[in-house]
């Protein structure tokens, strides 16, 4: 599986709160949240993003709030992959259980600016730079979460055991 | 090698002898807990797992407590939602507005938590039960789902920061003041994939409401779980609350930590975190002259009895500031009730704020309070991000309730020894 697209770029602790702000969760519509995705820090972002882009900031991606609306928004603006140095465990695990992929990568994060077009391939966990010619290696997920990512999220992967 | 108090209460639960940092599990649950907000879209993912009932109608909890009183029609929709999913499962613990607290204040006072169990919630403050010494952690929704569909959860064995109190508080400092000096030490991320351990001669010195205070905000140190040790007040507490069975755990004298933390509560001061990171701290003496529009008392943080009595010894015989709004948010209808038995209510409405009825309201930016652009809050609450309490252009202030309740008198952020 691989993801291609261009690069939207922030620092570190970018919180739930930003990414769909409280005042949009008396709804958990996907395409509704995604209308609202990341007002709070860039409100240009819902009439930027393109189906394939990808998200890369710096630590603690994702920390605060337990909604899983923050995934579910961001998935469905069309982001193909968040890049980040870390991220907030509940989001790490939320991304995981919805489908959205997700890689920690330091390098990637220091070599890749705003607006760079990257291709990510899943399989290896290679993300290339096409714009600065540069790859960078991301972390492997542990075999049990390639598991869930395989069975297509949590709730299928669970549908196995309780058959 | 020796395990911490969390990797033993997680070993039990997994079935396994011994547990190391790191390692993937999967560990049975005493607890799964959801709220208004998270609890809509776990039920839908429940309905696609294709069973009809929840692993034990005893072990789930679903509080409506964020945006009830419902605060507008989508709003009412998913509660009427999450209330149809109740009734039909038949599960036990759902609170009805009227019987309902915020969800981290009922809890423990219904008694759904004792030392020992595994609860995960889809709330990321569900870490406050580690007051009680249990593991209790935030998760989302299709954890939730998950959660209540099979009565497990799989977890990385987290390592741990322990944190020795020695000392006793002074006067007006508070579990809130203690919780703040150590995400400002250790930032928001201080902790993250962690556990954090609160051990030492000072717990003994920390009321049950100054742990649930703390145990609450480790999450915003990025930890898994924040945990105390079981002693006389925990089982007081517990006696008082539970007729569950429990099980104390106690960390081994050889576990490991990634770092030790030693911290005499006696010099920590009143303690403020500035917009917009709750590791933003400083001390009520580098304050500085702040105005504020807004102040919020109560909150899943300092919402109980303690919290309520602190502010209303301050504002008592007083009048708030011309021109500040001032809140007030009981955690529970119980906390309501004895609120007004003591008089506390009297002393908090004649020196002119408002009470409200138990919810999460303004502290998510969810209603009862919302903040205009270029509008400051002071507040009892956790979280002080960009747009939290309302406009991405209004601030929050993070404090206890004695430093919000002097705050409320002068209408800038002050130091309760100079109001006394």
């Amino acid at each position: 599986m691989k993801a291609r697209g261009r690069v939207f770029k922030y620092g570190d602790n970018v919180d739930t709160d930003v990414i769909i702000p409280a005042r949009y969760l008396n709804t958990s519509d996907p395409q509704e949240l995604a209308k609202h995705c990341m007002e709070d820090i860039d409100s240009t972002f819902a009439q930027k993003v393109q189906e394939g882009d990808i998200i890369v900031a710096d630590k603690n991606f994702g920390c605060g709030s337990s909604r899983e609306h923050a995934p579910i928004a961001i998935k469905a603006s069309g982001v193909s992959c968040v890049i980040a140095s870390t991220f907030a465990r509940i989001f790490y695990r939320n991304a995981i259980n919805i489908g959205l992929p997700i890689l920690e990568c330091e390098a990637a994060v220091k070599g890749i600016e705003a607006g760079d077009e990257v291709e990510i391939d899943f399989g290896t966990g290679t993300i290339t730079n096409l714009t600065k010619n540069e790859t960078y290696q991301a972390q492997a997920f542990p075999e049990f979460m390639q598991k869930i990512i395989a069975a297509d999220g949590l709730i299928k992967y669970i549908q196995k055991d309780l058959a | 090698m020796g395990m911490t108090m969390t990797q033993k209460i997680l070993a039990a639960h997994a079935g396994l002898e011994s547990v190391v940092a790191g390692q993937l599990i999967e560990a049975r649950l005493d607890l799964v807990l959801g709220n208004d907000v998270t609890t809509p879209v776990a039920v839908k993912e429940f309905s696609k797992v294709g069973i009809d009932k929840v692993f034990d109608k005893t072990k789930v909890a679903i509080v409506p407590d964020h945006f009830t009183p419902n605060k507008d029609i989508k709003a009412a929709e998913q509660c009427k939602f999450i209330r149809e999913f109740a009734r039909d499962k038949e599960i036990e613990n759902y609170f009805e507005v009227g019987e309902m607290g915020i969800e981290h204040a009922l809890i423990p006072e219904k008694g759904l938590v004792v030392p020992g169990d595994v609860v995960i919630g889809a709330d990321s403050h569900t870490c406050t039960y580690g007051a009680l010494g249990a593991f209790s952690t935030g998760i989302g929704s299709t954890d939730m789902a998950a959660g209540m569909a099979t009565g497990k959860a799989w977890f990385k064995v987290p390592s741990a920061l322990k944190f020795v109190l020695t000392g006793k508080m002074q006067k007006w400092v508070s579990g809130k003041d203690v919780i703040l000096h150590i995400i400002g030490m250790i930032g928001v991320d201080g902790a993250l994939y962690k556990s954090m351990e609160f051990v030492g001669d000072g717990i003994k010195n920390l009321s049950m409401d100054d742990r649930f205070t703390m145990a609450n905000m480790a999450i915003e140190a990025g930890a898994k779980n924040g945990i105390f040790p079981v002693d006389e007040k925990t089982l007081e507490y517990v006696k008082a609350h539970s007729t569950k069975e429990y099980t104390i755990y106690e960390a081994d004298e050889d576990a490991e930590y990634d770092a030790v933390y030693e911290i005499d509560l006696s010099t920590i001061r009143p303690t403020v975190a500035f917009p917009h990171l709750p590791e933003n701290t400083r001390t009520i003496d580098e304050v500085g002259d702040i105005k504020v529009d807004q102040v919020v008392i109560g909150s899943c943080t300092n919402g109980r009895m303690e919290d309520l009595r602190m502010a209303a010894s301050i504002l008592r015989g007083k009048k708030v500031a011309k021109g500040v709004r001032v809140i007030v948010f009981p955690g529970t209808q119980k906390i309501y009730l004895q609120a007004l038995e003591e008089g506390l209510v009297k002393d908090i409405v004649e020196a002119g704020a408002v009470f409200s009825t138990p919810t999460c309201g303004p502290c998510l930016g969810g209603h009862m309070g919302i903040l205009a652009k270029g509008e400051r809050a002071i507040a009892t609450t956790n979280r002080n991000f960009v747009g939290r309490m309302g406009h991405p252009e209004s601030e929050v202030y993070l404090a206890s309730p004695a430093v919000a309740a002097a705050s409320a008198l002068t209408g800038k952020i002050t130091n309760p020894e100079e109001i006394a």
